[in-house]
């Protein structure tokens, strides 16, 4: 009986439209007084890679666990492949994989019985499973040790095998929440490339939490969220854009002249930033034989950099998602505050 | 079977290499068995895989049995009439050696919550149902293994290895096993930490073995006890294993009479039947629970 209605709810998505793998409108997420979610809209287009960037506490975590059915919303709809997140939640969960935050392997399993048990217990078909399970640790590069105990694994290994579980029912929608965070950078990167290699052999598409500003630029497109609410929404390439200006950084032989005299004969704020006179100006390139000609200060060196991510998100919330997250619990205790109170940006 | 989704298999244009695509089919009676299937089959695998728990949780009945047992015959010889005290307590050892594997069992749902790996099961496309079903049969199969391990003992405090005997023990063992985890999932499904959890469960376990009869006869106790012995579940299952215990040993009329009295409601004897269908029935409501409990969280 299952085989033959198989078919239908893979490509059923097509009434509610075929592109899109995840439409949300106007998602709220309340614990008690406290607003997490206020309220956001966005879609999400088959085969993109999502990025949600922002600082922790910003509604990121809130916002997946609604789209992947672990969470109710308080308010708004989500359909993600073509299933409501609440009133379908069964075909929600048949269509996405998950990878969390923190390890959900059993330790005391071996790699291969973790994806077995993870097979049956979506109903794969068993003649697919051994050639599906191959396929998905040869992806994350650990076939080799599908038959040792999990609880072995360093844990950049663990966070390739959760991907290769989140696989191994070929999900339409994969859900990865923070799937870098805790990890050296060489392994975010190998991350990365499994990420990247995904999307071009397995037509899936993949949204994702992040914090790391440097690593939303491998998304095709980003949601920047702070306090609940999406603040920018755009490919990476154009938000950058948006900022405009460049950060020009200068090495001198007097610092402190040389920020006078940006000052006096550019009208520039300049800090010392990192040992180096920093300004942020638009078309910084061109500005560069201006700032020779004119400073009468001696530079040693130049450099020019356009805008970063972390611009971005500063320019639309106005302090740089590091501030946000090194300020700790005081001030996200301030931020608890503001929404309980209901003074919110909306 | 999957005959029908091969085309599906096929590589979709432009993929660089060919990719093995499954499909996720409807939740039916067949997807919900696989799911009950495979939750009962880690029990299993972890279980064998956890050769020192198989080891320690034999300690505690050996000493009972052999060190409790030898120690006490002296004291006892005389009022139990050339049984063997060994011999008296074995069914309600092989009670507890069961109780205490299903226990560990069931508090693998803490460590699961704590390590994470529930949050995996309870997130698949299955009934909350099914999880909860092959966890409980799963521990009722590991526990009632540790019980044949120590049944196999049986030879040494002089129980014979009959079949009949063998065969209905089993079966009084795998009902226990089956009621202790459901209660342990059940008391799982509200306490989140493993110490709260060792600890309500040390203080269901011990008071329920030592009330039980496993250790004295259940005729003549003060009243209070008498009171307690019968509302204490675990009465239920020592008492016709050692029925069955008895039935196949050669003893007097008289130490029959007073080491396997049977346990009495006002004077009414209890068939040993009755006695099964109380844990059976206690197994089942407490599984009912454990179900609902783990349906309504998130």
């Amino acid at each position: 009986m299952s085989e033959a209605t198989t078919t239908a709810p893979h490509n059923g998505a097509g009434a509610s439209g075929p592109s899109k793998a995840i439409v949300v409108e106007h998602l709220e997420k309340s614990f008690g007084e406290v607003k997490a979610v206020r309220g956001v809209d966005f879609e999400v287009e088959t085969g993109e890679v999502f990025g949600f960037l922002g600082p922790n506490g910003a509604g990121k975590t809130t916002t997946i666990n609604m789209c992947c059915t672990l969470t109710k919303p308080t308010g708004g709809t989500a359909l993600v492949a073509g299933h409501d997140v609440v009133r379908e939640r069964d075909d929600v969960r048949r269509n996405i994989g998950l990878v969390f935050q923190e390890t959900t392997l059993d330790g005391y399993m071996t790699a291969e019985q973790n994806l077995r048990l993870h097979a049956e217990l979506y109903g794969v078909q068993s003649s697919l499973v051994p050639a599906r399970m191959r396929q998905v640790m040869e992806m994350v590069g650990l076939w080799e040790r599908k038959d040792s105990p999990v609880r072995t694994f360093s844990g950049g290994m663990k966070r390739r095998l959760e991907i290769a579980r989140g696989l191994m029912h070929s999900p339409r929608v994969l859900f990865l929440d923070e799937p870098t965070i805790g990890l050296d950078p060489q392994t975010r990167r190998s991350i990365w490339s499994y990420i990247r290699t995904l999307k071009e052999s397995e037509e899936i598409t993949i949204f994702m939490t992040t914090h790391y500003m440097d690593e939303a630029e491998w998304c095709d497109r980003i949601a920047i969220m702070d306090q609940g609410v999406i603040v920018a929404l755009d490919s990476p390439e154009a938000l950058k854009a948006q900022v405009g200006a460049d950060r020009i950084r200068i090495e001198t032989e007097d610092d402190d002249a040389a920020i006078a005299s940006l000052l006096e004969r550019f009208a520039i704020e300049a800090v010392i930033s990192e040992g180096a006179v920093t300004f942020r100006i638009p078309s910084g390139e061109e500005f560069v034989p201006r700032l020779f000609a004119e400073l009468g200060v001696p530079i040693r060196s130049v450099s020019v950099s356009r805008p970063t991510l972390d611009d971005v998100f500063m320019s639309h919330t106005g302090s740089s998602i590091r501030d946000v997250e090194e300020s700790g619990n005081s001030d996200r205790n301030k931020i608890m505050m503001q929404m309980m109170s209901g003074g919110g940006r909306r | 079977m999957s005959t029908t989704a091969d085309p599906q298999l096929a590589p979709s244009p432009g993929a660089p290499r060919e990719v093995v695509r499954v499909q996720v089919p409807e939740r039916s009676m067949a997807s919900e068995l696989r799911a009950i299937k495979i939750v009962w089959k880690r029990e299993l695998i972890r279980y064998r895989s956890d050769r020192i728990r198989i080891a320690t949780t034999l300690v505690q009945p050996l000493l009972f049995l052999f060190v409790l047992g030898s120690g006490l015959q002296s004291l006892s010889a005389a009022s139990t009439h050339g049984v063997n005290l060994k011999t008296f307590i074995f069914p309600g050892i092989l009670c507890i050696s069961v109780m205490f594997t299903a226990m560990f069992s069931a508090a693998s749902i803490v460590w699961d919550r704590e390590f994470g790996f529930l949050r995996e099961m309870m997130v698949a496309p299955v009934r909350r149902s099914s999880i909860v079903l092959g966890k409980c049969l799963g521990g009722a199969t590991v526990a009632s293994f540790q019980g044949v391990i120590v049944l196999c003992l049986a030879g040494a405090v002089h129980v014979p290895y009959a079949p009949t005997l063998i065969l209905g023990v089993f079966v009084l063992q795998v009902l226990l096993a089956f009621a202790i985890t459901a209660f342990g999932v059940m008391v799982a499904a509200r306490i989140t930490q493993m110490q709260s959890f060792m600890g309500v469960m040390q203080m269901v376990v011990m008071p329920m073995f030592f009330i039980s009869g496993a250790l004295f006869p259940v005729s003549g106790l003060p009243g209070w006890l008498g009171v307690l012995n019968r509302i204490d579940p675990l009465t239920y299952a020592v008492d016709p294993m050692r029925r069955l215990v008895f039935s196949h040993l050669h003893v007097s009329r008289i130490a029959q009479r007073v080491l396997d009295p049977g346990v009495t409601w006002w004077s009414w004897h209890v068939p040993a039947v009755l006695e099964a269908g109380i844990i059976l029935a206690l197994g089942l409501v407490m599984l009912a629970v454990a179900i609902w409990e783990f349906s309504a969280t998130d």
